[in-house]
């Protein structure tokens, strides 16, 4: 499992990773961080005529998953309907990456999730939650 | 298979009712031999040999991998005589304690009370009496917070605190704060982790009614001067707690030397179960403590209009108390009482001191805290491996077997003070060994080779251009 989590694709992603950056004037935006361990994530979108989005951008630092999760999410979220978007399912960020997650990690891989629901004003119980993710964060 | 002299037993017999020591099962008798208070010691100490004592250390973690673990400050493996004591309990005489007047439930008292006789030894105190079972440290710091805290500190009072502390010496203290108007004080660390004394002078005042620190860091293994504070403390007027869960690991710990008014610790972090801890306090303070739950145990007589408190330190037990796992931790104090503690202690520095090279020799590692070829601190090794965040690093050891913490430890503000969001830690007890360590170094190199940058490709275009947008 560990290997496929980290295989070349994804440290290809990790180290240079697609759709990292800031736009110039994004139309909606949303930074999370995961107090537990240090990950953050800043999501940018631009939206475009017929509530698209047009364009994604990511930046942050934090463990390989949520940054390669963060890129995965932004490259898939270009060119959707903004409705699609905001209904767009927790475990579906956590298939872009092709491996299944521990249930620690969940919490990395869905961090640009998370932002992507701020940034779209999704309130907690209209987020649909895919199948059965802890969404919580807690802190020791 | 090396065990005291009480425990003669091969691990085969668990389940065999003739393995348990007779001691465990209810007899007070029998322990003095063992020499277990503080600075008493047994006679020997073979690091290799006891290994075999604690079975967890023998499994695989996946298929012909096995166990490496490097985290036992937060929860350490359990040496058979204490596997067998809970077991023994709960198979032999399964009875609630201060309750029955049957044989069973008789037992049950008798070995429950005997632990605390044996605990009290061990960190040398008097008066058994001055031995609370709790559920652990955080509980025991939350009971000093609300029944000593809410009794006797109010508006204007101080509490003094160190940048060291665990998150269960720090958040029963903001919750205090913020529902009796104190003000909470914070000596600040060194740059190198250690505790920065001239701070801690600066925030010591007549207003500071108690200072609660650590006797071991968690993340740094700092083991602050606690004559020192002690000293200080006293000089003010202020009541000192002092936070053990890891200290009483890594250390001999006198609660007459220095003498401290509140002490707390865990048995998971010490050998012995999980869920039961205890609280240490001096006679006089429990006795001006109001009990912090109300039930069954804590009074003497009931009526409906009221109740009248038990003797300390049943008046803080309220409900069934932990029982085999109290006992579990009487089995851990004979356990530890067979071996020769400055052996023990030599054996941790020695080790503690080896992993501080070999790690420091790893291209891309940073460790944090004082170095123990400078100074005395418990094995517990904070590092971080560039590149590399903790989560992934912890992931990649797993896959070769060693266990390590990663995260803040339940330290934020300690990480926030050395600009670290996170880190990881290897933490050391008496069954590692210096393969243990070579293990560790070997599963590092791996982790940054797997996450070395994979070599350049031609980078594919993208897909999708956005004029109106600037180029990420």
């Amino acid at each position: 499992m560990d290997d496929l989590l980290y295989r070349e694709e994804i440290l290809e992603r990790y180290y240079d990773a697609p759709r990292r950056g800031r736009l110039e004037a994004p139309d909606r935006s949303a930074e999370l961080d995961n107090p537990l361990c240090g990950d953050r994530i800043r999501l940018e979108l631009a939206l475009g005529t017929g509530g698209r989005i047009v364009a994604a951008r990511f930046d942050g630092d934090g463990c390989v998953i949520s940054q390669v999760a963060a890129s995965f999410l932004a490259e898939h979220l270009e060119g959707m309907p903004v409705d699609e978007a905001r209904r767009l399912p927790a475990d579906k960020v956590i298939g872009l990456l092709g491996i299944s997650l521990s249930p620690a990690r969940v919490k990395c891989g869905i961090l640009a999730w998370r932002a992507l629901q701020h940034a779209l004003d999704v309130t907690a119980d209209s987020a649909t939650n895919g199948s059965g993710i802890d969404l919580s964060i807690s802190t020791g | 298979m090396k065990e005291g002299a009480m425990f003669t037993e091969s691990p085969s017999d668990i389940n065999s009712r003739e393995a348990i020591p007779a001691s465990v099962g209810g007899s007070t008798g029998g322990e003095e031999a063992l020499g277990c208070g503080p600075g008493g010691s047994g006679t020997s100490f073979d690091a290799e040999s006891l290994r075999a004592d604690f079975p967890a250390l023998e499994r695989e973690i996946h298929s012909g991998v096995p166990l490496t673990y490097l985290d036992s400050a937060a929860t350490a493996m359990k040496p058979w005589p204490v596997i067998r004591a809970v077991r023994e309990y709960d198979i032999d005489y399964p009875a609630s304690v201060h309750r029955g007047l049957h044989s069973l439930s008789e037992r049950a008292t008798l070995a429950y009370e005997s632990a605390r006789e044996r605990i009290a030894r061990f960190i040398g105190a008097t008066d058994t009496a001055c031995i609370v079972f709790t559920r652990g440290t955080t509980e025991s710091i939350n009971l000093v917070a609300r029944s000593w805290g809410g009794r006797f500190l109010g508006p204007g009072d101080e509490v003094l605190l160190t940048l060291l502390e665990h998150h269960s010496n720090l958040v029963p203290w903001q919750m205090l704060a913020r529902e009796r108007g104190l003000t909470l004080k914070f000596a600040d660390v060194t740059d190198d982790g250690q505790l920065d004394l001239e701070s801690f002078d600066r925030q010591l005042s007549d207003r500071v009614r108690l200072v609660a620190v650590t006797a071991a860091s968690n993340v740094l293994g700092t083991i602050p001067p606690l004559d020192q504070i002690v000293a200080r403390a006293r000089g003010c007027g202020a009541k000192v707690l002092v936070d053990a869960a890891q200290g009483i690991v890594h250390r001999p710990i006198d609660i007459e030397a220095p003498s401290v008014d509140f002490l707390t610790f865990s048995a998971h972090k010490l050998y012995g179960p999980t869920g039961v801890g205890v609280l240490y306090a001096r006679r006089e303070h429990l006795e001006a403590m109001p009990p912090m739950l109300g039930g069954g145990n804590m009074v003497l007589r009931v009526d409906l209009e009221g109740a009248g408190w038990n003797d300390v330190p049943w008046k803080f037990e309220a409900g069934t108390p932990p029982i085999a796992q109290a006992i579990g931790l009487g089995a851990v104090v004979d356990y530890l009482g067979q071996f020769d503690r400055l052996a023990m202690l030599a054996h941790e520095e020695e080790l503690t001191q080896y992993a501080w090279r070999v790690l420091s020799e790893l291209e891309g590692v940073r460790l944090l805290g004082p170095d123990p070829r400078e100074v005395g601190r418990a094995g517990i090794i904070s590092f971080l491996v560039e590149q590399i965040h903790p989560h992934d690093l912890a992931q990649l050891l797993d896959r070769d077997g060693v266990a390590i913490r990663a995260g803040h430890h339940c330290a934020m503000p300690l990480h926030h003070r050395l600009g670290l969001p996170a880190s990881a830690r290897a933490s050391l007890a008496l069954y590692n060994n210096a393969a243990d360590v070579d293990r560790l170094a070997g599963a590092i190199e791996r982790a940054r080779w797997t996450l070395r940058r994979p070599p350049a490709r031609p980078k594919p275009s993208l897909t999708r251009t956005h004029p109106e947008v600037g180029n990420g």
